[in-house]
């Protein structure tokens, strides 16, 4: 199957420093390495531009009414933030960390540096002034995964490249079931994406289900 | 200003598994039915077609089939001394909010619960004596018992075309069906489903270690089939994106394949979506209905008259709309008195991870709950003397589709991100299969729904609120049972392995089950259940409130499949002998 450059993402709502820095994390919260592309490369922050621009990204089917008092850990997200504020306070004060801290905005970190700054986030030990670390890293971490991990017509996953690492094959056939009794067989094929039947790019029987293209059972 | 519309002879609220099911049942036996639906409607054809509905991120988060928590939700805390607050974004469980109702995403465990589950307290007294059961343990018998609605079990297997292989006929024990189940009249309307590679592992396990494992009973159809009201449901094609996720085929059992289209031909009976109910009205005596008042989709406020309300909402709506209208006495946990609230319970879970390095299970290709289980440590068919708790959990592997941001599971000890999370995220997505214990949960005094005090709803009414936390019981009988499970997943040689339990406090953040249960439980005296054995109201006698609202604690299978056949039970006694005689049943 032929891969066609998919367009440049347009960013709606981050700003340039904004995506610098989520381009920085998503390349150490899942590097490019031998065994394929990164976050970064899949477009995790393309794929959180769209999010933040979408329902979920102002919360639009949360209960957004107070009063807002601090709960405990099991009554789950308390915050007034909304992801796109989230964002957009935590990106500015952890930079200004980074800053006192190593003169350095994160981008321009070291790897070692970086990972750090991340671990100092998901733990909670690097406090920003309006918004816990730890919710910041929560957002973070989820969003790279599902940028990473979900169709492409959400902007990440680019190439599904994330289908390609695990072997999901996607958006599935109609004849799984002959295959049923192959136990103990990988069945590997070029994945299939929501986008790629929307583009026209694969074969669909009668059903509108793709024709998937097996690939070799070698390593 | 308020609307008042024609009367009916019944007004259904909800159009989930209960409220079809009513609605339908109500208008074959002729009665003009309405059902409010506070939901959308839904064309199964188009909102559910390929390839838009094999989409992870928009059923594990998006979806519009789920509640908008936006207008309402409920407020939780662990313990009555605690703070309640609103539960913001949705988590540990997915109400559903359209015509079709939660099962519309429902994962298709078809399971009857065991003879046990319906007597759970006097089956305990009785055989390990009443210290067995914890001072402030609410747990009590259904006031109605297996044997009394096997029937409907059965009518509600052919409505959903379960497919499985029976373990019990009228009493004799069947080769290759589950042994410790009630008996049955007559075999599943359809086959059992082939399967899996990971299926059998664990099958071939069980049965090496001497336990009897069995196919899952499924509604996810393992054939073509035509239901008795006259639907085709389509074949399964072992798609994935089964829990959570609605289907493109038509083979996942649900309102909107089995019921909805039969009703919507039907002339006697109207549904109507996008209108919310916000109380049942009561004469003057407050020992009748006289309808409903809903909110259309604008707002506006109509009267519903009608001689029969069926509340066939979910768990929490059931319970919100009787404390709402002021039927039944609410709960008051102190004095362990009055019943609306009383008995709120959940489903425990535990689970066992097994990772291998040279099998590959193709983990994407599922269908609904396909897989195998073993029942040796349900509900009692153990013997628990000796042990600190009762009932227990059944075990078992269920292949609904690993999708990619939900299912790629990594080893305990694994960092949640970089290289070595990506390394082991590549090797095992493919080579890890997990077995799941599915647990029941018994009810407490400190554990219980009521209006909060606090935080409405976009129409100003109070939400509910829930108090929750796991017992001790629970605890036990999950660490006991996953113990079990670990043993069998030993005997399939995994590299490594995670072990999950019950501990700790319960967490309403990440999703656990949409099988919440309680708050109108039903039962034969009316100073510990909202409702009779027939589903109806104790104080007023033509409200029938049907659901999982009305188990008076969670058996450890899914509760769907019995959710549906109480409707079948209720609408078959409103039929044959409240319609002839409207009054008290019990």
């Amino acid at each position: 199957m032929q891969e066609s450059a998919e367009a440049p993402h347009v960013f709606n709502y981050l700003t340039q420093p904004e995506v610098r820095f989520l381009d920085a994390a998503a390349a150490r919260l899942i590097p490019a390495d031998d065994l394929g592309p990164g976050g970064k490369e899949a477009g995790v922050s393309a794929y959180i531009d769209n999010q933040l621009n979408s329902v979920w990204g102002s919360h639009g089917r949360n209960y957004r009414s107070g009063p807002w008092p601090e709960g405990t850990p099991y009554q789950g997200f308390q915050s007034r933030l909304t992801p796109r504020e989230i964002y957009r306070a935590a990106i500015r004060e952890t930079n200004v960390h980074c800053l006192k801290q190593y003169q350095k905005a994160f981008e321009f970190l070291g790897p070692r540096e970086q990972d750090d700054v991340l671990k100092g986030l998901e733990s909670g030990t690097i406090e920003l002034s309006s918004v816990s670390s730890k919710l910041f890293f929560g957002l973070l971490i989820r969003n790279t995964m599902e940028g990473f991990f979900a169709d492409p017509i959400y902007g990440g996953n680019r190439d599904k490249v994330g289908w390609k690492l695990i072997g999901f094959p996607g958006v599935p056939p109609s004849n799984y079931n002959d295959l049923i009794d192959e136990h103990n067989v990988p069945y590997r094929v070029e994945p299939v994406s929501i986008l790629d039947i929307r583009q026209g790019k694969v074969q669909l029987d009668a059903q509108g289900l793709p024709k998937h293209v097996r690939l070799g059972n070698q390593e | 200003m308020t609307t008042k519309l024609k009367p009916v002879d019944a007004v259904v609220v909800g159009t989930g598994v209960v409220g079809s099911i009513m609605a339908k049942e109500l208008a074959d036996a002729g009665l003009k039915v309405v059902a409010l639906e506070r939901g959308r409607m839904i064309d199964p054809q188009h909102d559910f077609a390929v390839p838009s509905t094999y989409d992870e991120l928009k059923f594990d988060r998006f979806s519009d089939i789920f509640q908008d928590l936006s207008r309402e939700t409920l407020t939780f805390r662990n313990s009555p001394g605690e703070r309640a607050l609103p539960m913001r974004e949705m988590g540990s469980f997915k109400p559903g909010e359209a015509v079709g109702g939660t099962a519309l995403h429902w994962s298709t465990h078809a399971r009857r619960f065991l003879p046990w589950d319906f007597e759970t307290r006097s089956r305990t007294v009785e055989r390990y004596g009443k210290g067995m059961i914890p001072e402030n343990c609410t747990s009590q018998d259904w006031g109605i018992t297996y044997e009394e609605l096997e029937p409907y079990y059965d009518q509600f297997e052919h409505l959903y075309g379960v497919g499985g292989k029976a373990g019990n006929l009228d009493g004799v024990i069947q080769e290759g069906g589950n042994p410790f189940e009630g008996p049955r009249s007559r075999e599943y309307p359809n086959p059992p489903s082939p399967m899996t590679y990971a299926g059998t592992m664990f099958a071939t396990a069980c049965a090496e270690l001497g336990y009897k494992p069995h196919v899952n009973p499924i509604a996810a159809q393992t054939q073509a089939y035509t239901n008795p009201y006259k639907l085709m449901l389509g074949q399964c094609i072992r798609g994935g994106f089964c829990t959570s996720h609605a289907c493109s085929q038509g083979a996942k059992a649900n309102p909107s394949t089995t019921v909805i289209p039969a009703l919507l031909k039907q002339e006697n009976c109207e549904i109507r979506p996008l209108s919310n109910v916000i109380r049942v009205n009561l004469d003057s005596d407050r020992k009748r209905a006289t309808g409903v008042t809903y909110l259309d989709a604008s707002g506006r406020e109509f009267e519903q008259p009608a001689d029969i309300v069926v509340l066939g909402a979910y768990t929490f709506n059931n319970v919100r709309l009787m404390l709402l209208s002021g039927i039944g006495a609410p709960y008051d946990p102190v004095a362990n008195r009055g019943v609306v609230g009383r008995n709120y319970s959940y489903q425990s879970h535990g689970r066992v991870t097994m990772f291998f390095e040279e099998k590959a299970f193709n983990p994407f290709m599922g269908g609904g709950a396909r897989g195998t289980a073993i029942d040796e440590f349900n509900g009692d068919n153990f013997d628990h003397s000796g042990l600190d708790f009762f009932g227990g959990a059944y075990v078992n592997v269920a292949s609904a589709g690993a999708l990619p941001i939900r299912s790629t599971t990594v080893p305990a000890g694994t960092p949640k991100w970089g290289s070595e999370w990506k390394r082991a995220a590549a090797h095992y997505y493919q080579r890890n299969f997990s077995i799941r214990v599915g647990g029941g949960c018994q009810s407490y005094r400190q554990n219980y729904l009521d209006l909060d005090p606090t935080y409405r709803d976009a129409n100003g009414l109070p939400l509910l609120r829930m108090t929750f936390d796991w017992g001790e019981n629970e605890r036990k009988s999950i660490d006991w049972v996953t113990g079990k499970a670990e043993e069998i997943a030993k005997a399939m040689n995994p590299s490594r392995m995670n072990t999950s339990g019950q501990h700790g406090h319960y967490d309403i953040v990440p999703y656990q089950s949409t099988h919440n249960i309680g708050g109108a439980a039903m039962g034969a005296d009316p100073a510990t259940s909202a409702v009779n054995k027939y589903l109806q109201s104790w104080d007023v006698s033509n409200v029938f409130v049907i659901g999982g609202s009305a188990f008076p604690q969670n058996a450890a299978y899914p509760p769907t499949q019995t959710i549906g056949t109480l409707a079948c039970w209720a609408a078959d006694n409103i039929r044959g002998t409240y319609l002839k005689r409207p009054g008290p049943m019990a």
